[in-house]
């Protein structure tokens, strides 16, 4: 036992042939130049080609100018003088506004229906599961032909337009609604409600900490209710009430004025929103049902009612599993907005890669800066995430 | 007091035996508890449930109404459908999809050739069966099957003409090729000796020729009766071109989700293999294309492969309009796929490998033999979820152009043949029940795999 035999194992080096660092070295040479060789290759006939399709490469595209006019803009854009670098700002603006407004809007209602799955109340539950089951197995491009061509474009035209309270119109050219008109004096009330953010934020901290030393509770929800909407009111109407609207008046033959919502912009809202809500409502669900049920008995058992005990055990422990998968849903309705070209919305895909590519066929150009814009923002969050996963990850011993 | 039993007590009013057990109190046990207790047990909950019927109550007679009992079973155009003519009203206009039905099905296909598209259908579901059901036989071949011969017989018989033909000839060479190679190894077991470590190579001399015929046999002789038979179909039949711009309907969404499938398998297993190797340039590699894809939409991928792929060749190989797309998505799925299989990789207990290396295996014995089989099983559930994405997203392919499914019913509803109010809301619901069957039916596989999975797990 205490001594091997030298001559039994015979070392003997393995000639290079079959040596795994060498293999390594070759079969990693090989991959890089025949990865090499095809972006080569690519780039060689890429650049062949367009010299014999005549067109231009490069990003000088950029300042020349677009020509065409876009419904829906958050920035000035014209026909007439605004450049493709215009137009793609113009269309990721867009971008970000559907998937910003459709992100809060489904997150609400993706917890609702997620709690609704588990709630007792069987019509509700039942109910909660043929939306989430009809809605994850139907593609998305169908729920929008469904909302745009089936819903809102069969809605009469502007002279009979549908008149809801408080000034709205719904016609078949999108819902009108008063246009807020903002007097230079709205600025501070902007700045008020930013200051009582602040302010409500920093009195959370303290009441907590506070808690934490003595014992004693604060209202905070009532308190920071109370800074948020009293504060931006109070100056507001000190400030003499600086918003007034811009009725839609409903003439002879059409609607004039008002603040005028896309259909193509309702249509992708309510489809990215429905959609998505559907994925979020089972990460919700499946995050309440990982937190064990001894967790819910033990606080009880430590004399924790229903409300503390679902704030303060279940729906932190919730959020661990919930988190990761609600970001990339996110990113999937970010990534999804881009049907928007299906039913005309005027998002980036639409306008950049649609309209901009075919008016200057520098398709490389434009699909690369696409691209790059959606990595941009896949990365970013990717990397929000990483970090607030190091930050909530168990710390085990 | 001994003997003060209950025969003998002595006053009238002690009862003598025990009384029966009474049925539970209506508010505890039975349909009225149960609503008590399940949609009215507060004032919230009461109000929900009265909001869910009421909503139930007010849509679902309606819907019913439209599609079922008002609905328009058989005509042959329009005025079959149209309130006016008819003289009463109408709901859902089913007659426009039996007229349609082909079209959905094979888009533009040549009508004297879609026998052609059926066989495909066979082989297809052949193939879904062999490979999805568990209790299967001969499971190697049924894969062997799914990735090669389908493919490559699907494609002779869609397309026809003289490139299929070419494919077809060259395929069967190889495979007579291969059959007489194996059948001189059968017999001269020495010229394996060049690649085939010493102990197996003694395995193999023990054995006679026909044993050592059997192992690989079976794969050569399905595609022999195969690629035969599509030869003798050829041969009688004839397979004329069918120009894929014809092509259409359920026939091209069933293609790109079976390209999607059959190519994103292997390069996911590839790439996820890569993706945990230990070699950094390759790591590296896989790293970035799996990222890059999934960071993008698929949208501009379709879009990428659209209009940047023929610039990327030179000019007399430019794909094809169909073949763009189908590239694009199969890509975009072994992205994804990657992912998951790499979640089955790294749920292989770090003892597996060990085991494996031990007894001698090189990285791709360890790999087939040992660790993909394992892998691959667990994740059937995270891979048929993957594919029921990728089934949803084959409708994107409509953007760049192509004739799916849901683009056929487009296409329909613009038509003045079948102009009528109601025909939209008959197209889009046709598609819902297409899709839903479709995507519900692999989602409820995916459970029940899951489940078989979780048998041995469970207490």
């Amino acid at each position: 036992m205490s001594s091997i035999p030298t001559d039994a194992v015979k070392p003997g080096r393995a000639s290079l042939f079959y040596d795994p660092k060498i293999r390594g070295y070759v079969y990693q040479f090989v991959l890089l130049a025949v990865v090499a060789f095809v972006i080569w290759s690519a780039a060689s006939n890429a650049i062949e080609n367009l010299r014999a399709q005549k067109i231009a490469s490069g990003f000088g595209f950029w300042h020349n100018a677009a020509g065409f006019d876009v419904n829906q803009k958050l920035i000035p854009f014209s026909a007439s003088g605004s450049t493709y670098g215009q137009a793609f700002w113009v269309g990721l603006l867009n971008t970000l506004l559907v998937a910003s407004i459709g992100i809060v809007l489904s997150t609400f209602l993706g917890f609702f229906v997620g709690v609704a799955r588990l709630s007792s109340n069987w019509v509700l539950a039942k109910l909660a599961m043929i939306y989430v089951e009809v809605i994850r197995n139907l593609p998305l491009l169908l729920q929008l032909f469904f909302w745009y061509n089936a819903v809102l474009k069969p809605l009469p035209d502007a002279r009979n337009s549908i008149a809801l309270p408080g000034s709205i119109f719904l016609n078949n050219r999108g819902l009108i609604l008063p246009n807020p008109q903002f007097g230079p004096a709205f600025q501070a009330v902007v700045i008020a409600f930013f200051v009582a953010v602040v302010v409500a934020f920093v009195f959370y901290r303290w009441s907590k900490t506070q808690q934490a030393r003595t014992g004693t509770q604060y209202p905070n929800g009532l308190i920071t209710l109370a800074l948020i909407l009293g504060v931006p009111l109070l100056v507001f109407f000190l400030a003499g009430s600086p918003l007034s609207f811009e009725l839609p008046q409903q003439g002879r033959f059409n609607l004039t004025g008002g603040l005028q919502i896309f259909p193509e912009f309702v249509a992708l809202l309510i489809g990215l929103t429905t959609y998505t809500a559907g994925f979020i409502a089972e990460v919700v669900r499946a995050g309440i049902l990982a937190v064990s049920k001894g967790q819910t008995e033990a606080a009880h058992a430590l004399g924790l009612r229903p409300g503390p005990t679902l704030k303060l055990v279940v729906i932190p422990q919730a959020m661990r599993v919930i988190i990761p998968p609600l970001t990339s849903n996110y990113l999937n309705l970010t990534k999804n907005s881009s049907l928007a070209v299906a039913i005309g919305y005027p998002d980036l895909v639409q306008v950049f890669t649609g309209t901009v590519l075919n008016q200057t066929g520098q398709a490389v150009e434009v699909v690369a800066i696409t691209m790059a814009v959606y990595l941009t923002i896949s990365l970013v969050t990717s990397l929000f995430m990483n970090i607030y996963n190091k930050r909530m990850a168990l710390v085990e011993r | 007091m001994t003997d003060a039993t209950l025969e003998n007590a002595p006053h009238a009013f002690v009862r003598k035996q025990t009384l029966e057990q009474e049925a539970p109190p209506l508010s505890v046990a039975g349909p009225l508890a149960w609503v008590r207790n399940n949609l009215f047990s507060g004032p919230v909950n009461s109000f929900m449930t009265l909001i869910c019927v009421y909503v139930v109550a007010t849509s679902l007679p309606d819907l019913i109404r439209f599609y079922f009992i008002d609905a328009v079973w058989s005509g042959t155009n329009r005025d079959a459908c149209l309130a006016d003519k008819v003289g009463r009203p109408v709901g859902a206009c089913w007659a426009y999809v039996a007229d349609r039905f082909q079209y959905f099905i094979y888009g533009s296909y040549p009508v004297s050739q879609r026998w052609r598209v059926n066989i495909v259908f066979l082989m297809f579901a052949l193939a879904v069966v062999w490979m999805l059901w568990d209790r299967a036989p001969l499971k190697k071949l049924g894969a062997f099957f799914f990735f090669v011969v389908m493919p490559l017989g699907a494609y002779v018989l869609l397309v026809g003409g003289a490139d299929a033909e070419g494919v077809l000839r060259t395929v069967i060479m190889i495979t007579l090729a291969l059959a007489v190679l194996y059948l001189v190894l059968s017999f001269v077991p020495g010229i394996a000796r060049f690649w085939t470590p010493a102990p197996l190579l003694e395995v193999e001399r023990a054995a006679t020729p026909l044993q050592r015929f059997q192992n690989p046999k079976r794969l050569i002789l399905l595609a022999l009766v195969v690629f035969g038979l599509i030869a003798v179909l050829a041969d009688t039949a004839g397979l004329p071109r069918a120009d894929t711009g014809l092509w259409g309907g359920i026939m091209v969404t069933f293609l790109i989700a079976a390209v999607g499938i059959v190519f994103s398998l292997p390069l996911g297993v590839l790439l996820a293999l890569g993706r945990r190797s230990r070699l950094p340039i390759i790591q590296l590699l896989s790293v970035i294309f799996i990222e890059f894809v999934r960071g993008v939409p698929l949208i501009t991928v379709l879009f990428m492969a659209n209009t940047m792929l023929p610039l990327f060749v030179p000019q007399e190989w430019s794909p094809d309009r169909l073949l763009r797309p189908l590239i694009g998505v199969a890509l975009f799925a072994a992205a994804y796929m990657a992912e998951v299989i790499r979640g089955g990789l790294q749920a292989i207990p770090k003892g597996q490998y060990e085991g494996a290396m031990s007894l001698g295996l090189g990285y791709w014995q360890m790999m087939r033999l040992i660790i993909l089989p394992q892998a691959l099983r667990i994740v059937i559930p995270g891979i048929v979820n993957t594919f029921i994405g990728l089934f949803k997203d084959t409708t994107l392919v409509t953007v760049v152009g192509i004739f799916d499914f849901l683009r056929t019913i487009e296409a329909t509803l613009v038509d003045p043949t079948w102009a009528t109010p109601t025909t939209r809301a008959t197209g889009y619901a046709f598609a819902a029940i297409f899709y839903f069957l479709c995507c519900w039916g692999m989602s409820r596989y995916s459970v029940s795999v899951e489940q078989r999975l979780a048998a041995g797990q469970k207490r």
